[in-house]
């Protein structure tokens, strides 16, 4: 689960991560005023939605960047209007943007140097590590390929947390003033605590600087929670902005089944995450494009199914389907049965290619051939990807 | 032979008095596994299935002699059922369990690390020796015993590869599933090492996905230690970056963990690649063909 750069900088202030003060803002009026509130020289303005990238990003149709410096509080809200309702469009987003729904107005501060740092589960060590670089609010990634040696890592044990050596040890790397790394020791712990007590899967601040007076601050905040810890932190659960989250999604989420969308023209409905994804890459494989993955899981029932179905019909893109099932604990007359179902219930104006394999497979068959939905069967994978991808060109 | 279970395993069920522990036990009984008892906490004194439960796993194992223990306690207790396990030493933990906290395994994985036991999983499932033994929420009956070696870290997706090597007259000799999160026990590498081992095993057939480097660490240890035949299959070359497909360790994040990537080292180990779903089986058959 992911949440807003505001909303990770309360959490972060709550854990004594420094950070500076900022108000939100819904309209220009409300961000003439936090300017007004705020009382520092100059102020940050920026677009708050679930994706990175916003400095460089740019509001479709103008030149109006994700991130930009307000001297007065006519141009903050003269920006926050430039900003607000407005499809932000950046390297994270995708070409369709993302709309703002609101603004954060954040104090200025001395800036005398930007650096990167990141917190995430490392696989190969089994542990969480601090990453960080001298290479602050630049694209990491870029850095990560081209120049590795500029990315130091320290990995740590949860519940020992960060040690104060390894905290110094990294400030000393970065080239960091012994004066300030007292200050460092206590940001680069302060955000491994936050981590590990809120099951975040990611924090990243990019860029976090060091100050004029030599202490650190927090001036972005990316945080990402496990979703599979979220059950111990109702408070951060509490956080979720729907409107940021694609609505068949939340949807598929409600019913249980796993669905991301994609900008393709054929659905899928599969068993398995593995299985699902295979299934995407031999529909591209045979020239199909995937409209989305869709896991409907080991032990999805006939109104699961059939939500799933619903799911992938409401999107306009799709001109087929292929359902791929390989029975396991699921029994193939579950979902032939399933299917049947949801052809009266919703009703199917596209193609359906079946393939069925594995638990009751013949029964399965059995039940979908004396039906009087018009399905196409399938034997095999290959079979069934052809098939759905030359309904198409019919 | 065969690598981890075999027909003397002595296996309990962590977790045996919930409703889909009780369903996989029965399941595995009917396969033939040697199920000798079960574990929930404050219901020691029942029977499941025949099978007596016990309070701790301690008392379980030093009542039936169980080897291995097969892990279906929901998530938020799951880690502290494995290190139970650990404690008392049973040999090889299967955590079935899908949804544990990536912070709880952190935890635990060190823990496992410094035992004598061997962790397989969370969120895999299970492990089968064809005709002797099956741990797990697998089909049974898609499985023929035989001598290809079987590994991976998605559940529908072996099934589908077994069905192909079955159906192509190639039995296997065991079948792991490695489990679809970030953290796991045993890796392709543990498991690889294990059948360059084993007699039994002439072949090995890898299911990889997108996310983490996994993929690229055993193709670096086929290149050095593995002398049999090799093919693997990634799934995920369509995905998009930053998107979790269903696994949470299913993700492409920072340009890392893409099928390509992953390809490209598999196949600089010569390994031979199973272009689609599909070719698995036939990949199989391929790689045997050209160490012969």
């Amino acid at each position: 689960m992911k949440i807003h750069e505001f909303q990770a900088k309360e959490l972060l202030r709550a854990a004594d991560v420094p950070v500076l003060d900022g108000k939100i803002a819904r309209t220009p009026e409300e961000a003439s005023l936090a300017f007004q509130t705020l009382g520092t020289p100059v102020c940050a303005v920026k677009a708050q939605i679930h994706a990175g990238g916003r400095g460089k990003g740019s509001v479709k149709g103008s030149q109006q960047r994700g991130v930009e410096l307000a001297k007065s509080a006519d141009e903050a809200a003269r920006i926050a209007h430039g900003l607000l309702n407005k499809t932000l469009v950046t390297i994270q987003t995708g070409p369709e943007g993302q709309v703002v729904r609101q603004v954060f107005i954040e104090s200025g501060c001395d800036i005398k140097q930007e650096l990167y740092c990141a917190i995430l589960v490392d696989r190969a060590a089994g542990s969480p590590v601090l990453i960080a670089s001298t290479a602050g609010g630049m694209d990491i990634e870029e850095v990560a390929a081209k120049t590795p040696e500029l990315i130091l890592s320290e990995p740590f044990d949860p519940d020992r947390g960060l040690g104060a050596y390894q905290a110094r040890l990294m400030a000393s790397k970065l080239g960091l003033p012994t004066a300030s790394w007292r200050h460092a020791v206590q940001f680069f712990q302060a955000l491994c605590r936050a981590f590990v007590s809120l099951d975040a899967s990611l924090l990243e601040i990019n860029p976090f600087v060091l100050t004029g007076d030599g202490t650190l601050v927090a001036l972005d905040a990316k945080m990402t929670f496990d979703d599979n810890a979220l059950f111990r932190h109702k408070s951060v659960l509490s956080l979720r902005d729907e409107s940021e989250e694609e609505p068949a999604e939340i949807r598929a989420a409600a019913a249980g089944l796993s669905y991301v969308k994609l900008n393709g023209e054929i659905g899928c409905l599969v068993n398995g995450a593995g299985l699902a994804m295979s299934t995407m890459d031999l529909v591209k494989f045979h020239g199909g494009e995937p409209a989305n993955f869709l896991d409907v899981g080991g032990g999805a029932n006939v109104e699961q199914v059939t939500e799933a179905f619903r799911i992938i019909l409401s999107d306009s893109n799709v001109k087929a389907i292929l359902v791929n099932i390989f029975g396991g604990i699921m029994r193939c007359t579950t979902i032939a049965n399933a299917l049947v179902e949801a052809s009266k219930t919703v009703g199917f104006t596209v193609p359906l290619v079946v393939r069925l394999e594995g638990t009751e497979v013949e029964d399965g068959k059995k039940i979908l051939a004396s039906s009087d939905t018009s399905i196409i069967t399938a034997d095999g994978l290959t079979d069934a990807a052809q098939k759905v991808v030359e309904s198409i060109k019919a | 032979m065969s690598i981890l279970v075999d027909r003397n395993t002595r296996v309990i069920c962590q977790g045996i008095t919930g409703k889909v522990g009780e369903f996989h036990t029965r399941g595995c009984l009917e396969y033939g596994t040697r199920m000798v008892g079960g574990v929930t906490p404050g219901k020691g004194g029942e029977k499941i299935a025949d099978l007596p439960v016990f309070d701790t796993v301690a008392e379980a194992r030093d009542a039936t002699g169980a080897n291995a223990t097969m892990i279906f306690v929901p998530p938020p207790f799951a880690a502290d059922a494995i290190l139970e396990a650990v404690a008392a030493e049973v040999d090889l933990v299967i955590a079935i369990t899908e949804g544990i906290p990536v912070l709880d395994m952190a935890r635990v994985l060190p823990v496992v690390e410094n035992s004598k036991s061997v962790l397989v999983g969370p969120n895999c499932p299970g492990v089968i020796t064809p005709g002797q033994c099956k741990i797990g929420i697998m089909p049974g009956y898609i499985h023929t015993p035989g001598n290809i070696g079987v590994m991976s870290r998605s559940g529908t997706l072996t099934y589908e590869a077994v069905w192909q090597l079955t159906q192509l007259g190639h039995g296997q000799s065991t079948c792991v599933g490695l489990g679809g999160d970030p953290l796991v026990g045993s890796s392709f590498i543990d498991i690889l090492a294990l059948f360059e081992k084993d007699p039994e095993t002439q072949a090995i057939l890898m299911m990889g996905e997108i996310g983490g480097s996994a993929e690229e660490e055993a193709a670096a240890f086929v290149k050095e230690h593995v002398t049999k035949p090799v093919a693997a299959f990634i799934a995920g070359r369509t995905a998009p970056p930053g998107k979790r497909m269903g696994h949470a360790g299913a993700i492409i994040s920072g340009g890392k963990g893409t099928a390509e990537a992953k390809l490209e080292a598999l196949r600089d180990a010569g390994i031979e690649i199973a272009e689609t779903p599909a070719d698995m089986g036939a990949a199989m058959v391929r790689a045997i063909q050209q160490k012969n």
